[in-house]
């Protein structure tokens, strides 16, 4: 199975690089774009079981996540 | 009798050599440790070293504190033992959850490699003493941006946890202006900038000595 798993700052992280998206977007004239949050996104192909769900958010809670700063997102597809 | 100091490393530490010289300086002797061993064998201290270890893949320190020998490092931690972590030492301790916070991107998204002057306070470590003179060493690194949620900070600040402080702004962002914490019960200590490479005159100065002058009182 796989799934897919999406990391992300917290609000009120400083996001220095998103910043710096920003300013490039704006300068390439999409003047619209007024915030930028840089994540992470995994896709994990996993052997299929009942609590894959539960050993998913543990994956996050150990190792791809830093809860001080980011929150995750699991999807199973 | 002579105090063992083990300087670990893991693959991408770039500094252990640097840390372990300056504890052989300082008439302690510097134990070698493989981030595969299972034990840190008998010590009297563990220096995380700087470097980058496994690239600075994920996030910085993350991977490394899952290596063989921090279980060990975890316990030694917890029985009171004294661990200094310096750059990404630090960032391995904060991501094992040893000292709080964690450490993010410059807030100018540069690499940092320069002098800076520090302020000594906070609780006495083994490592620190509050109210020792202010000390100029070297710092070199991009994730330094020192964080912590408001409650932490809060915390951290009230326990007099802060142990070193960039005189005069952070160059790197972080919070406070904090270069250096340690954790609750004191004996663990992590800190951006570098004290073991400024422990000659010949190498571009000394005040990184008085951090490892503090361990050889604390261990006498």
């Amino acid at each position: 199975m796989r799934a897919k798993v999406y990391v992300t700052l917290k609000p009120g992280v400083h996001d220095p690089a998103g910043k710096a998206v920003v300013g490039g977007l704006n300068h390439l004239g999409f003047d619209e774009v007024k915030g930028v949050r840089i994540g992470k996104f995994f896709e994990i192909e996993l052997d299929e079981g009942p609590d894959a769900e539960a050993r998913l958010k543990a994956m996050c809670e150990k190792l791809l996540a830093n809860t001080v700063i980011e929150r995750y997102r699991v999807e199973i597809a | 009798m002579n105090r063992r100091v083990a300087v670990v490393t893991f693959p991408g530490s770039n500094c252990d050599a640097d840390a372990r010289h300056a504890v052989a300086l300082h008439g302690m002797e510097a134990v070698p440790v493989w981030h595969k061993d299972s034990s840190l064998g008998k010590v009297d201290a563990v220096i995380l070293p700087g470097g980058f270890s496994y690239g600075d893949y994920l996030r910085c320190g993350a991977i490394a504190r899952f290596s063989p020998v921090m279980q060990d490092v975890v316990r030694f931690a917890e029985s009171g033992g004294p661990v200094l972590g310096i750059c990404n030492g630090f960032q391995v301790l904060c991501e094992a959850g040893l000292v709080p916070g964690v450490l993010l991107r410059n807030s100018k998204l540069k690499f940092l490699c320069q002098d800076v002057t520090l302020h000594m306070e906070g609780r006495d470590t083994p490592f620190t003493r509050n109210g020792g003179a202010d000390i100029r060493i070297p710092i070199a690194h991009m994730e330094g941006h020192w964080y912590a949620d408001d409650d932490t900070l809060a915390r951290v600040e009230g326990e007099g946890q802060v142990v070193f402080r960039y005189a005069g702004g952070a160059p790197n962002g972080a919070t406070r202006d904090v270069a250096g914490v340690c954790n609750a019960r004191g004996n663990v200590v992590g800190l951006m900038p570098h004290p073991e490479r400024y422990v000659e005159a010949s190498v571009g100065g000394t005040d990184g000595k008085v951090v490892f002058e503090r361990l050889v009182e604390v261990l006498s």
